[in-house]
């Protein structure tokens, strides 16, 4: 295969001496990495970078530029930056919806009885979910419950004239707003199909009204798609609690058979998880020649079953060639989402075997056996039946796996923060609120998003989740952030007593939990918008998600889904700092509709911040003049109260 | 770097683990000497085992009960939090003090059952329903701010009275179980010669820690009394302690891993910790208000501490004499032997009285001893006492003068070493050899009654002087003209009635307990926890005219009969926030007044009978309606209307307007026999009144039967009138023809 010379300095490539370590052996060796790819493509395109280049008809490709300030249809540069983020978040809305339809799918179908592996593992999540949207749960079973339920949240995807039921777990008054501003969407697809048609050739020019159609858009994935998704996935596959595990290249055996799950769904890890144990396959495994079944994964499969069964995780978005190029690696299933091309060329150099099981899904190159829920524990048990098969032709000689591999404690549910601060009994948020408010707390970030060959991997989650756990900021993560966080110990216990700051540590020491709290899969990112409201209706926060001293950050994204998580967070009202811009720098408006107007509009705005502590400072700034409008940095003197107080009460 | 509170959760996790095992053992033993279907159960409580009943909604009522307890602690029993890379252990030992509570209720069941005894010596085990209900009041009006859990032992006997005193005289109560090497504060309270028990509210549950779990069934129960928060409904119970129930735990000397589990089991309640001893500190807040554990507290300051840890605050006057003061001194007993001196009894003449003067007749603040004073005493003779107050104000009215007079038994009573009995020229007062050697002279009863009056009523009480008598002449010379007072008094309490006012009085003090319950106080009905009457709600208003007693205007009358007034109506619709809004004062059938919880007495519909049974809370025994007074209690209380249950102060059974609407006191069939004798020469007034000879013989008892056949015979036997009176289940004919009129107003 052709290799490139290496453009980028090793050490630049990442902060994780595992990743470095494999690339040398990968340039080592002529195998082309996304790093190696990434240089050839430089220099990127800046009409593409700056979001001024239109291909929306074939009139063009339209770009903008000094001479040439409008398309050929007359379109500005504030339209097409526009629409281009709207198209953007379309994509990234259907993504996380579709991952959401097929789970609704899956729940339906063991409602129906016609998956007999699966199971509804938390019926208790099933009943709070159905009381949620006034579904009846007296006297029914659990399948009819979640038949109805799965049929309630089928209606979701399809147009309505009624806003989307699911938007109403949100705060009261942050619903008021999305009506008033014409926002508050009425249906997943539907909305997705407006966004396209809207930026169709000669259909919405005001970069503001298509702005707003944007929010709402992706309003459709953080309180609909992604709630959906997150929300069956706790019913078929138990809600996360705290769990521990481990994680980077080093998790991976070298005497054990290694299969990692890779891509987004759960369904199928699900099986393989309770497959490894099966007596049958760990003795056909130990009959050829392996000590047992090591299931890893990477991305957010990986987060999906590390946050339910521990299994560890091999590494984030970067990592999965270099998985295949520790040699070790028999099968590698993936589904879908954030899987490269180009894994099916490396795992060729190798004796992995690439597995591609989603049915909408394919990778050139690697073997399509479609997953059958009906059927899912037969699926598992074939896949780890073909990789003990692969075992025998791992060739030892060329397995190289690093040593790193760091412990942690992920499972941070919304269900388990109420568990873990009050017990059974006192099931509250309310040591959380009382940190915040008496400032022990400054505020709650969420760090979330991928990892970019355009930023050193990891470092900018890691200083950025460094900074604000030093200035006393809980940091509560998903995706690939929390697998670079937690290669460097951030998600361990002892890394509050290390690393926060003195009034943060003392309220983890109290709990017994990391400064950052590992929330799950990118999906999972409507936990942290539930987190945020459990904040605010446990009360003496102000009475809007806008009114909190949070902030969300992405400091290393590169995925369409995160332009939707970054625009359904600022539509909540919420902060959000991303590590490089949007494609917007070709249009002040829009750039300045997204970073200063927005937050007159719905509370919340972006901004661009490359800089880790700067971008620290920035969301510590916003966080307490939030504090400040609330009143909670004036030292509130301790209450004794006498009867006629108490009577009051 | 320290984690201080893993030390603590790894601690408090063990010691449930310790505590459920414990738990199994007296278990097992239990059903091998009793079998698993043996009976078991806290006396006298209609409340089970009330921390598991009220977290779980299991009533255990027998061996068999606590075995599906066990398994649920098992459930709930963490793994402690590893060395390494430990997960969230706050829940999980938060839920680990649980299973303890759970597990140490057990264990106490199992001693009424095989031993060994909780009641023993000092050690009194569970309170019942009736301690309860009359020590709820206390804390319901505020009277008890709240109660100290002590574990442990202090350092030194005389630290335990010390602290015991200033528990005292900030009117907390004391709960003590547990002990520190063997040694428990009840004990060194006892060797110390400190009167302990319900009535100094001193109150030794047991030696073992496992009785500490009686604090907090204590608690549950007031939930479950006045809050009317239902068996099961954990959630609402705990935070109803943590807002309403000012507790809090203090540890004297060694924590072990049992005491952090029961304190573990206490932070669910918001109830924190202090500690005299150097333990980790859990400083940041949220299951309690504040702190949650505070450690190495002086034992000289730790009631303040305590205090402050769980937001109390405590307003005490202080009293110019030489002994401890408080309300909790009020229950001090003072025998014979003890007594120095003593007034009044049978032996010598004592009076109290509270008269009315011109702003410049009287100096203020003087007070005047006429006669000898203590130094002048035999021991162990007796004196003749007058206490002669005089007081003048803007706002005072003769109507007050009584109710000054009243507090005069608890002015005195509330020093340590002093007792008082009695009131107006029936007093009976002691001061001990004790209270003497300290210092205590009689112009101390002069001090004490300006302070404490000049302090309690200052809005009506400008200026006031007393004057003690203790010869014989001084004494008797006033008897004749106080007397005539007195007499005076009755006669005006007799011609208060409720068509002769236009105004009654709200009283809300026991809202911070039962926040939706409204007491409405007339002329002719007094409060139900008979501690307040419709004088006395006047004169609190006058005290703070925004406190707990409003003036109600009557205003439109909606219905005479049944004693439905429209703005009474609106008044308790807003304050029982939208829970109730139609009253009838004088119906026990419809829309009955509602009780908090700790009412004297109930009066229960048997229909059977076509009469009602009225029965006091000291009686324990069966009533003939199949239920003992704590389980109609139970269905009464909390702020609900329960038509045919009221909960009524005793004396309403004097009133003219004692359930009017269903026909009155011809309604009685069955008292029991105390309650009978408590009231008996009213009763019998009122039955000459009605015309009905023999009228208490009339009335069924438990001598007679406790089943509601028997009451049936009785009544053929004996004729009651109520056999004769309309069907009690409907109105009365003059009530029908009220709904009558006003169905022909709305319609035409």
């Amino acid at each position: 295969m052709s290799a490139h010379p290496p453009i980028i300095a090793v050490q630049d490539k990442s902060i994780d001496p595992a990743t470095n370590e494999m690339v040398v052996l990968a340039n080592d060796n002529q195998m082309s990495t996304v790093w190696d790819r990434f240089a050839a493509q430089k220099p990127q395109c800046k009409f593409g970078t700056d979001g001024i280049c239109c291909k929306i008809c074939h009139m063009g490709p339209c770009r903008i530029t000094p001479k040439a300030k409008l398309g050929v249809c007359g379109a500005d540069a504030d339209t097409i930056v526009a629409r281009n983020i709207l198209r953007e978040i379309a994509a990234g809305t259907a993504a996380h919806s579709d991952h959401g339809r097929m789970l609704v799918r899956t729940l339906k179908m063991v409602a129906q009885g016609k998956s007999a592996d699966y199971q509804i593992k938390d019926p208790e999540r099933l009943r709070n979910a159905a009381l949620d949207f006034d579904i009846k749960i007296e006297g029914r079973t659990d399948s009819e419950i979640a038949l109805e339920l799965a049929n309630f949240f089928m209606t979701q995807f399809a147009w309505s004239d009624e806003p989307n039921a699911t938007l109403k777990l949100a705060p009261k008054k942050r619903q008021e707003l999305w009506e008033k501003l014409e926002i508050a969407p009425s249906g997943i697809d539907s909305s997705i199909v407006e966004v396209m048609h809207r930026t169709n050739m000669g259909v919405d020019h005001s970069y503001r009204h298509l702005i707003m159609a944007g929010l709402k858009c992706s309003l459709a994935d953080g309180w609909v798609g992604s709630a959906i998704a997150t929300t069956c996935s706790d019913i078929l596959f138990g809600t996360p609690k705290p769990v521990r595990s481990r994680v980077n290249l080093g998790v991976l055996s070298d005497e054990k058979v290694n299969i990692i799950v890779h891509g987004h769904e759960p369904t199928l890890s699900e099986m393989l998880a309770v497959a490894s144990g099966d007596e049958e396959l760990l003795a056909y495994a130990k009959s050829k020649g392996a000590t047992g079944i090591n299931v890893a994964g990477i991305c957010c499969t990986a987060n999906e079953a590390l946050m339910r069964h521990g299994l560890p995780i091999v590494g984030n978005f970067l990592q999965q060639e270099l998985a295949i190029i520790t040699g070790a690696v028999e099968v590698m299933v993936v589904d879908v989402q954030c899987v490269m091309p180009s894994l099916a060329q490396v795992s060729k150099c190798f004796h992995t075997e690439l597995v591609s099981t989603s049915e909408i899904a394919q990778s050139m190159g690697a073997e399509q056996i479609t997953f059958d829920a009906k059927a899912g524990y037969e699926c598992a048990c074939q896949l780890i039946r073909k990789a003990i098969d692969n075992f025998e032709r791992r060739d030892k000689t060329r397995v190289h796996i690093p040593n790193e591999s760091m412990e942690l404690v992920a499972g941070f549910s919304n269900e388990a923060i109420f568990q873990m601060l009050g017990g059974q009994f006192r099931s509250t948020f309310r040591p959380l609120n009382d940190a915040i408010i008496d400032g022990r707390i400054r505020g709650v970030v969420g760090v979330v998003g991928c990892t970019n060959p355009k930023i050193q991997s990891d470092s900018a989650h890691v200083k950025l989740t460094e900074e604000l756990i030093k200035r006393n900021i809980l940091v509560l993560e998903t995706g690939c952030a929390a697998i670079a966080c937690a290669k460097f110990g951030l998600l361990t216990p002892e890394a509050a007593l290390a690393k926060a700051g003195d009034t943060l540590r003392e309220v983890c020491d109290v709990v017994g939990i990391p400064p950052v709290l590992h929330m799950g899969s990118c999906v999972d990112n409507s936990r942290i918008l539930m987190a945020a409201t459990n904040v605010l209706l446990e009360g003496g926060l102000g009475e809007d998600l806008s009114d909190l001293p949070v902030a969300g950050a992405a400091p290393e994204w590169m995925s369409e889904k995160a332009v939707a998580i970054g625009n359904y967070f600022v539509a909540s009202g919420i902060y959000v700092v991303l590590g490089h811009p949007l494609y917007v720098a070709g249009s002040e408006n829009v750039d300045r509709l997204l970073r200063e107007e927005m937050e007159g509009i719905t509370g919340g705005k972006f901004e661009w911040e490359p800089d880790p502590v700067l971008a620290a400072d920035k969301i510590l700034a916003h966080i307490e003049k939030k504090r400040d409008a609330l009143r909670i940095n004036v030292k509130k003197e301790r209450k004794a109260l006498d009867m006629k107080e108490r009577r009051a009460l | 770097m320290s984690v201080d509170t893993k030390l603590i959760a790894a601690s408090a996790i063990r010691g449930a683990h310790n505590a459920v095992a414990e738990a199994k053992d007296f278990l097992a033993r239990a059903i091998t000497a009793k079998g698993i279907d043996a009976a078991v159960s806290f006396p006298d409580t209609n409340y089970a085992l009330p921390v598991i009943y009220s977290m779980l909604g299991v009533k255990v009522q027998k061996l068999s009960d606590m075995q599906a307890v066990i398994d649920r602690c098992e459930k709930l029993l963490p793994a402690g939090p590893s060395e390494h890379n430990w997960l969230p252990y706050l829940g999980d030992t938060l839920d680990a003090g649980m299973a303890t509570l759970f597990a140490f209720e057990i264990i106490e069941g199992c001693k009424y059952l095989i031993g060994p005894n909780p009641v023993n010596g000092i050690w009194l085990g569970a309170a019942s329903d009736v301690i309860l209900r009359a020590r709820g009041i206390e804390f319901v009006d505020g009277s008890a701010p709240g109660f100290a859990a002590i574990v442990g032992a202090a350092p030194s006997k005389e630290a335990a009275v010390r602290i015991a005193r200033e528990l005292q005289e900030k009117n907390l109560y004391t709960f003590i179980a547990g002990n520190t090497n063997g040694v428990s504060f009840a004990e060194q309270l006892d060797e110390a010669g400190v009167q302990t028990g319900w009535e100094t509210r001193l109150v030794p549950f047991g030696k073992d820690i496992s009785a500490a779990v009686y604090a907090l069934g204590f608690a549950n129960r007031a939930a479950l009394a006045f809050g009317n928060i239902q068996p099961g409904d954990y959630k609402r119970n705990l935070k109803y302690n943590k807002d309403r129930v000012f507790a809090f735990v203090m540890a004297l000397g060694e924590v072990t891993d049992e005491k952090y589990a029961a304190a573990a089991g206490a932070i669910s309640y918001g109830f924190p910790t202090i500690a005299d001893t150097d333990i980790p500190e859990i400083l940041p807040t949220g299951i309690c208000t504040y702190e949650h554990v505070v450690s190495s507290i002086p034992i000289d300051s730790i009631v303040e501490k305590c205090l402050e840890v769980r937001g109390c605050k405590v307003k005490v006057t202080k009293m110019p004499i030489p002994v401890s003061y408080g309300a909790a001194f009020e229950g001090e007993r003072i025998r014979r032997e003890q007594t120095f001196v003593e007034f009044g009894g049978n032996r010598t003449h004592a009076f109290e009285y509270v008269t009315t003067r011109e702003l410049d007749e009287i100096e203020n603040g003087k007070v005047t001893v006429i006669g000898p004073d203590i130094d002048q005493v035999v021991p162990g003779n007796a004196l003749p006492l007058g206490i002669w107050v005089e007081v003048a104000g803007r706002k005072m009215q003769p109507d007050f003068e009584a109710i000054l007079e009243r507090q005069i038994h608890h002015i005195i009573n509330g020093a340590e070493g002093v007792w008082h009995m009695g009131q107006r020229d029936q007093g009976w007062l002691r001061i001990s050899k004790s209270a003497q050697e300290r210092g205590f002279t009689f112009r101390h009863f002069g001090d004490m009654v300006r302070v404490k009056l000049t302090n309690d009523y200052q809005a009506i009480v400008d200026k006031i002087q007393v004057t003690i008598f203790t010869t014989a002449e001084e004494v008797d010379r006033r008897l004749p003209e106080i007397r005539q007072v007195y007499r005076a008094r009755n006669q005006r309490v007799e011609s208060l009635t409720d068509d002769s006012v236009d105004t009654f009085y709200s009283c809300l003090l026991c809202q911070s307990f039962a926040p939706n319950h409204v007491c409405v106080i007339t002329p002719e009905r007094l409060g139900l926890c008979g501690a307040f009457n419709w004088l006395d709600g006047k004169a609190a208003y006058e005290i703070d005219p925004t406190g707990g007693n409003q003036p109600l205007l009557k205003g439109e009358c909606i219905d005479p009969i049944r004693g439905q007034w429209k703005n009474i109506n609106d008044y308790v619709y807003t304050t029982s926030k939208h829970a109730i809004d139609t009253v009838n004062a004088y119906s026990m059938m419809e829309y009955p007044m509602t009780s908090c919880g700790c009412f004297e007495a109930i009066v229960a519909v048997m229909p059977e009978c076509n009469g009602v049974m009225m029965v006091n809370r000291e009686y324990m025994g069966d009533t003939p309606s199949g239920m003992k007074f704590s389980t109609m209690a139970s269905m009464a209380g909390g702020g609900q209307q329960v038509p045919g249950f009221i909960g009524v102060g005793k004396n309403y059974a004097t009133s003219r307007k004692f359930i009017a609407a269903e026909g009155g006191h011809k309604r009685i069939v069955w008292m029991p026999t105390s309650l009978k004798e408590a009231l008996r020469e009213d009763l019998e007034l009122i039955g000459k009144r009605l015309g009905i000879d023999n009228f208490l013989e009339n009335i069924c008892d438990e001598t007679i039967t406790t089943e509601s056949e028997g009451v049936m015979e009785f009544m053929a036997k004996v004729n009651h009138p109520a056999l004769a009176m309309w069907d009690i289940t409907e109105p009365s004919p003059e009530a029908a023809a009220v709904d009558a009129a006003r169905e022909a107003v709305a319609h035409g």
